[in-house]
């Protein structure tokens, strides 16, 4: 009996520990969001917000995501008013059936920064930039990773011959990646005053894109760990019962 | 025989029911005073958790559908707009996705269980056979569920996994577009898996019904494996059972909402997260680790139809075994030559089958995979029909109750 529970468990945790698919090493960073207690750090998550708008919103949409959900990352109404309203939205239809453009409010998706995937590819030399709205998730280590391909840019080795319109990246699978360099020392200026070295950019946007992708992530943990709690003490309570129940029998 | 049922029922309302329909009866006889074999261990739980993570996949799905939308340029979005829009959406998808994991946990332990104490065996033929079916019918549903948020392993799953049955010669490649509906994956393919995916589910609470009405004919084996004799040997279903069952769905409820909150995406894979996308084929196409070990299977025979029919087989093999189990002693407790092979050597080559299944079949893995395999077979068609007929068991208690007294004299013997 105890044999079979000892080897039963083994094989659970054994089927539960698959090993991921090798590529380029990428270093663990500490995070905010990390642990049953993570938290964003919502100061990073601004400066990260800045670096994305700034910077990566040229290139990448984050298409899921409305304005509205900016409040989230402790932007006032009025702020995320002001940033919907920069951006150009098709509208209403007129009677002769000309669409009119109009200036965006909270609940529109963020717009993307080309008209569809050709004029994307067209626009970057033929590669596609991905959306970024799940892209964290759609990674395996997902934040260290993009952090390793943001702060990968070094030179190639001797004698690697990168390709023409490619870039060499440390973390990148095959290290020849289309995107150039998009973050270096003061890319950005920010507004609270923090040095924006490559590394502060690197670990702010994505700290701003795991929330973009795990918008939920603070609430679900706090409720897992409230929720935990509560089973933990049903569990006493009904094991209390059973033992009683059984008590005439044992 | 006509005219109303003799309730005993005291209250007047429910009396007054329960004679012209005795409900209430028969849930007392086969659930509140159902004899029960008094030696159940905790593996006796599997059964009632598997039911209660049914209800908890039907709920969930039913109110994720109510938001999702089956159609291919719009089921990435819904899935998104479900995870970022819906109230409390990420935790009814969240649920239902590991959902579908626990189930496979739950039910490859009761299934283990049933190997371990020969609860296959007369009379009990019918009821593990139904059992078979249901794993094939979650098999069936939980493949076509994960192609519904069309995600690049939805989609690649959905390909290779239909595109099997073109293995079968001259009717393979019409079965594989009927399947389809059309000449690849695409739209018909995700409507129809949508229909199905919740058709099947229903279907499977049929089944279900059908395996607790046979086991409540044979009644419940048990971990000595000699049937009862009787009243001395059982106890009541309630309340010992449905208290002990209890403890069992608190630990339960507790790993499931480990995973919920606080891994929710660790047993899925990350390419689901990218939308898919015919044109680009992943790097590695891995079907969810509840299917690992059959797919290891699949590719560790080099002929594609062959290995198609030895996937197959693996499952069907399982159909047969209360005939290819020649031993007369049911419980592994008993087998002192057979035990180490079911509690040891199965479960580590099932798990090796598993990783196998989630590597590129290169090198050492096509060779594991190989070995895995074949003691799979070997397991169930070569070495249940002869160790039962060699093997020297040991003697088994005279009944469940006698079992029971002798261990606890025992036990205060040691504590004297």
């Amino acid at each position: 009996m105890r044999i079979a529970r000892i080897a039963l468990m083994g094989a659970l945790l054994g089927a539960l520990v698959h090993t991921a698919p090798a590529r380029a090493e990428v270093a663990a960073q500490s995070w905010s969001f990390d642990g049953p207690f993570g938290t964003y750090d919502r100061a990073s998550l601004q400066r990260g917000y800045q670096v994305y708008s700034e910077v990566c919103s040229n290139c990448h949409s984050l298409k899921y995501l409305s304005y509205r959900n900016l409040e989230d990352i402790g932007l006032s109404e009025t702020q995320v008013k002001a940033i919907a309203a920069a951006a150009t939205v098709p509208g209403d239809m007129d009677e002769n059936g000309t669409v009119h453009d109009r200036g965006g409010l909270p609940s529109d998706h963020f717009q993307p920064p080309f008209p569809n995937d050709n004029a994307a590819r067209f626009a970057n030399n033929g590669a596609l930039p991905p959306d970024q709205s799940s892209l964290v998730n759609a990674r395996d280590d997902g934040p260290d990773y993009i952090y390793g391909v943001l702060t990968g840019y070094v030179t190639p080795p001797a004698g690697y011959i990168v390709p023409d319109g490619m870039n060499y990246n440390a973390a990148f699978p095959g290290h020849n990646i289309a995107m150039p360099q998009p973050l270096q020392d003061d890319q950005v200026t920010y507004t609270d005053g923090t040095k924006a070295t490559l590394q502060q950019e690197s670990h702010d946007v994505v700290t701003f894109l795991t929330w973009a992708a795990n918008p939920e992530l603070e609430q679900r943990k706090r409720m897992g760990v409230h929720v935990i709690f509560f089973l933990i003490l049903l569990t006493g309570v009904v094991y209390a019962l059973k033992r009683k129940i059984w008590a005439a029998v044992h | 025989m006509s005219g109303l049922f003799k309730s005993e029922i005291k209250n007047p309302v429910i009396n007054w029911i329960d004679c012209r329909l005795p409900l209430f009866t028969m849930m007392s006889k086969e659930y509140g005073s159902f004899p029960t074999p008094k030696n159940f261990n905790y593996f006796w739980n599997f059964g009632a958790l598997a039911m209660v993570n049914l209800v908890i996949m039907i709920l969930t799905g039913v109110f994720l559908a109510m938001n999702y939308t089956p159609n291919t340029t719009m089921a990435f979005a819904s899935v998104q707009h479900i995870m970022r829009d819906v109230n409390y959406g990420w935790l009814l998808r969240y649920a239902h996705a590991n959902g579908a994991s626990m189930f496979f946990i739950v039910v490859y332990i009761h299934i283990f269980r049933g190997l371990y104490y020969g609860s296959y065996k007369a009379p009990r033929e019918l009821l593990w056979q139904l059992g078979v079916v249901i794993m094939l019918l979650m098999m069936a549903t939980a493949f076509m569920g994960y192609v519904l948020p069309w995600g690049q392993m939805s989609f690649w799953g959905a390909k290779v996994i239909t595109s099997l049955f073109s293995a079968f010669p001259v009717v393979g490649q019409p079965i594989v577009t009927w399947l389809w509906g059309g000449f690849s994956v695409d739209n018909p393919t995700l409507n129809r898996f949508f229909s199905l995916h919740y058709l099947l589910p229903f279907v499977l609470v049929g089944v279900i019904f059908l395996h607790i009405v046979a086991l409540h004919i044979t009644g419940s084996n048990n971990p000595l494996g000699v049937e009862v004799k009787g009243p001395a040997d059982t106890l009541p279903f309630h309340p010992y059972y449905t208290v002990k069952d209890s403890v069992g769905i608190c630990v339960f409820l507790i790993v499931f909402s480990v995973l919920i909150f606080f891994a929710p995406n660790y047993l899925g894979h990350v390419d689901n997260y990218i939308p898919a996308n015919p044109l680009s084929t992943p790097a590695d196409i891995v079907p969810e680790w509840y299917f690992l070990p059959f797919y290891a299977i699949l590719r560790s025979v080099p002929n594609k139809l062959l290995g198609v029919l030895m996937m197959f087989s693996s499952i069907g093999v399982l159909l047969v075994i209360p005939w290819l189990d020649t031993s007369k002693v049911r419980s592994s407790r008993f087998r002192p030559v057979y035990r180490p092979f079911v509690a040891f050597v199965l479960p580590i080559c099932l798990v090796t089958l598993g990783e196998v299944g989630a590597h590129s079949p290169v090198g050492i893995w096509v060779i594991l995979g190989r070995v895995a395999t074949a003691y799979y077979f070997f397991h169930f068609l070569v070495l249940m029909p002869v160790l039962g007929k060699l093997e020297t068991t040991l003697p088994l208690p005279e009944s469940i109750s006698e079992a029971v007294l002798k261990a606890k004299t025992l036990k205060k013997a040691e504590a004297v």
